[in-house]
């Protein structure tokens, strides 16, 4: 019976989406994206390794055990190590803040955390410049007691805290907002103190979302080179880090050594990126943002 | 456990949600907090808890004074409205959790925390779920995970905010037959927050009705429904009409007419009744008006009926009348309250 219908009827044009495009719109949308995305960042990214690698495993290894680079490695590690728990805990504290409690002020501190993100990293350093300096006001002060913070491993810390210290406010506030109070109110009522409360339920409501902040703070806090760049003072084996280190070799033209430790930097950006994949994976886009 | 509630007055930023509310619910009882949204209902059923504290006014435990007692201190159930379970526990570690963060002196050893849960489970009749999250479960099995896991820490007095607001209708009717059940059952003092007066008159032993911030009534169902204290009262609970009347000498006049006795004193006034309080009559004295629809309730039938006001916009009054009776669209009809009441101006 549909067989007949169909023949004289012939076949009905298959259905489509309204908001559907037409094939070959599909195939041009997604060839442009394809070819701009393997233009700008899969030919650098090779290019990255490729440069690494054009003298073989063993110059690369070198480049990368040498006393100059493994201290820029080291020091990354450590400014990272500082930084990100600082603000891990920064984050939790103002998020918590501004999610949970009504106070005079809320929208200018939200402003004020997004603040390293809108100036310029080399702004940020200079800031630290200014107020530490031999000729500010606290830079003597300083010095007399034998503390140096500028171009010594302080000021790079000062400098990463400052331009890294959105990632994770940024990821919870919403978060915490759309969480709202209700869970934390039915754990007291049930008797639990303060601390249990946050423990048992508010920090597994956020883990995911804190975890995906910790991530591209970490990121940002090995990357960081304009701010870093601005206090370090260049010291080699002393205070520079990686993204400093690499600038020097270049500027040296040693590219093999200058793109193995590049190629470590990128290393880290696509762990990063697969980590982030993970969690979205894991629970949803809707938690793991895509918000930046 | 009893509680008193003296003059209770609570301000969000200078606003009052609360206005010297007091209220005394006897042990046991099973009380509802009736109100359209705004008056308070639930700020109170949170000063209760102790999830909110009164800017002024004081809150008794029995004889012991709880105003400044934490949440935790006063050791309530509260059932949030939207439920609040964790949801990254499980059934059996949500209704355990009360229990778990106990100080370590009087918290039950794992096994006895299990079968507490178990037993409560049992109880709401949600026995072998132990195992689901929350989110595998349906809003009335979520609704009774909730009132399992704040009975779990034998509370002094249970909470109920809007407790089958987010259910579908059918779910909502079963819940109300068996929280009745289990408040019998238990016998715990419950009060209950909800913006259904259906709900609130049948489930309740006494309604506490509160409009802007007060208390207008607090009675049985038959108390406010039947002899409402207020005209808010009268035209929140039921259905009712209202018309401005005259009052003289014990008379009532509306329009310048007698229609009836009135034992409010002098002056201008609003008379209340409501639909099934009247009987077409034809006589004189009667009220009377143009049917201007007719709609089929249930069992019986409701005429709306406009009543010439002299130029303006005619009053309107809706009248039961039998199912039966030859009532016509835009015919005149006579008729006249059986019960009433008038509230002075």
């Amino acid at each position: 019976m549909s067989e007949d219908a169909r023949s004289v009827l012939g076949n009905p044009p298959p259905f489509r989406n309204p908001a559907d495009e037409r094939p070959l719109a599909k195939i041009l949308l997604i060839g442009l994206a394809l070819v701009f995305l393997a233009f700008f960042l899969l030919l650098p990214l090779v290019s990255v390794f490729v440069e690494a690698f054009r003298k073989g495993w063993s110059e690369y290894y070198e480049a990368l055990i040498e006393p100059d680079a493994a201290a820029a490695i080291r020091l990354t590690l450590l400014v990272a190590a500082i930084s990100v728990p600082l603000n891990l805990v920064f984050g939790l504290c103002a998020s918590w803040a501004i999610a949970k409690f009504e106070f005079k002020g809320k929208s200018f501190l939200i402003t004020l955390i997004d603040l390293p993100f809108s100036i310029s990293p080399v702004i940020s350093g200079l800031v630290y410049v200014l107020l530490f300096g031999s000729n500010s006001l606290l830079g003597p002060i300083l010095k007399s007691q034998g503390i140096t913070i500028l171009f010594a491993v302080p000021g790079i810390v000062l400098a990463t805290v400052f331009v890294t210290f959105p990632f994770v406010a940024r990821e919870l506030i919403p978060l915490m907002e759309d969480q709202g109070t209700g869970d934390e109110e039915a754990a007291l009522s049930l008797g639990a103190s303060g601390w249990q409360t946050f423990w048992y339920v508010t920090l597994p409501n956020i883990k995911w979302g804190l975890l995906y902040g910790v991530l591209l703070c970490n990121a940002r806090a090995m990357g960081e080179f304009g701010a870093v760049s601005v206090v370090s003072g260049h010291i080699r084996g002393l205070t520079n880090t990686m993204p400093l280190h690499v600038e020097i070799l270049y500027n040296e033209y040693n590219f093999v050594a200058a793109f193995a430790v590049a190629s470590l930097l990128a290393l880290l950006a696509l762990v990063t990126l697969a980590l982030k994949t993970l969690l979205e994976l894991r629970f949803g886009a809707g938690a793991a943002g895509g918000r930046h | 456990m009893e509680v008193t509630i003296n003059n209770i007055r609570k301000e969000f930023e200078r606003f009052p949600a609360l206005n010297d509310v007091s209220l005394k619910i006897a042990s046991g009882e099973l009380i509802a907090l009736l109100g359209p949204s705004g008056s308070g209902k639930t700020t109170l059923l949170r000063l209760i808890a102790g999830l909110d504290f009164p800017t002024s006014g004081k809150i008794f435990f029995g004889d012991q004074d709880a105003s400044h007692h934490s949440v935790q201190e006063r050791n309530v159930g509260f059932v949030f409205q939207h439920y609040a379970l964790f949801r990254h526990m499980t059934v059996a570690e949500n209704i355990g959790f009360g229990l778990k963060v106990r100080p370590t002196a009087s918290r039950p050893p794992k096994t006895e925390i299990r079968r507490r849960v178990s037993e409560l489970l049992d109880m709401v009749q949600l026995g072998g779920l132990e195992k689901r999250y929350p989110n595998q479960l349906s809003g009335g099995q979520r609704q009774r995970v909730a009132l399992a896991r704040a009975m779990a820490i034998e509370p002094r007095i249970l909470l109920l905010d809007e407790p089958f607001g987010a259910l579908d209708a059918k779910v909502r009717k079963e819940l109300r037959r068996w929280l009745r059940e289990f408040h019998d059952r238990t016998g715990h003092t419950t009060v209950f927050v909800t913006h259904d007066q259906e709900e609130a008159l049948e489930l309740a032993d006494r309604v506490v009705v509160m409009s802007q911030g007060k208390i207008e009534q607090v009675g049985s169902a038959d108390d406010v429904y039947d002899r409402p204290g207020s005209p808010f009262v009268f035209s929140f609970i039921g259905e009712s009409s209202q018309l401005p009347v005259e009052v003289r000498d014990g008379t009532m006049l509306f329009q310048g007419q007698p229609i009836g006795i009135a034992e409010a004193g002098d002056g201008a006034g609003e008379l209340f009744f409501r639909p099934e309080d009247v009987t077409l009559v034809d006589a004189p004295d009667a009220l009377f008006g143009k049917v201007t629809a007719c709609r089929r309730l249930a069992g019986t039938r409701i005429a709306e009926i406009d009543i010439a006001n002299d130029g303006h916009a005619p009053y309107h009054v809706e009248v039961e009348v039998p199912l039966h009776a030859p009532i016509e669209l835009g015919s005149e009809t006579r008729f006249r309250p059986t019960r009433w009441k008038v509230f002075r101006k």
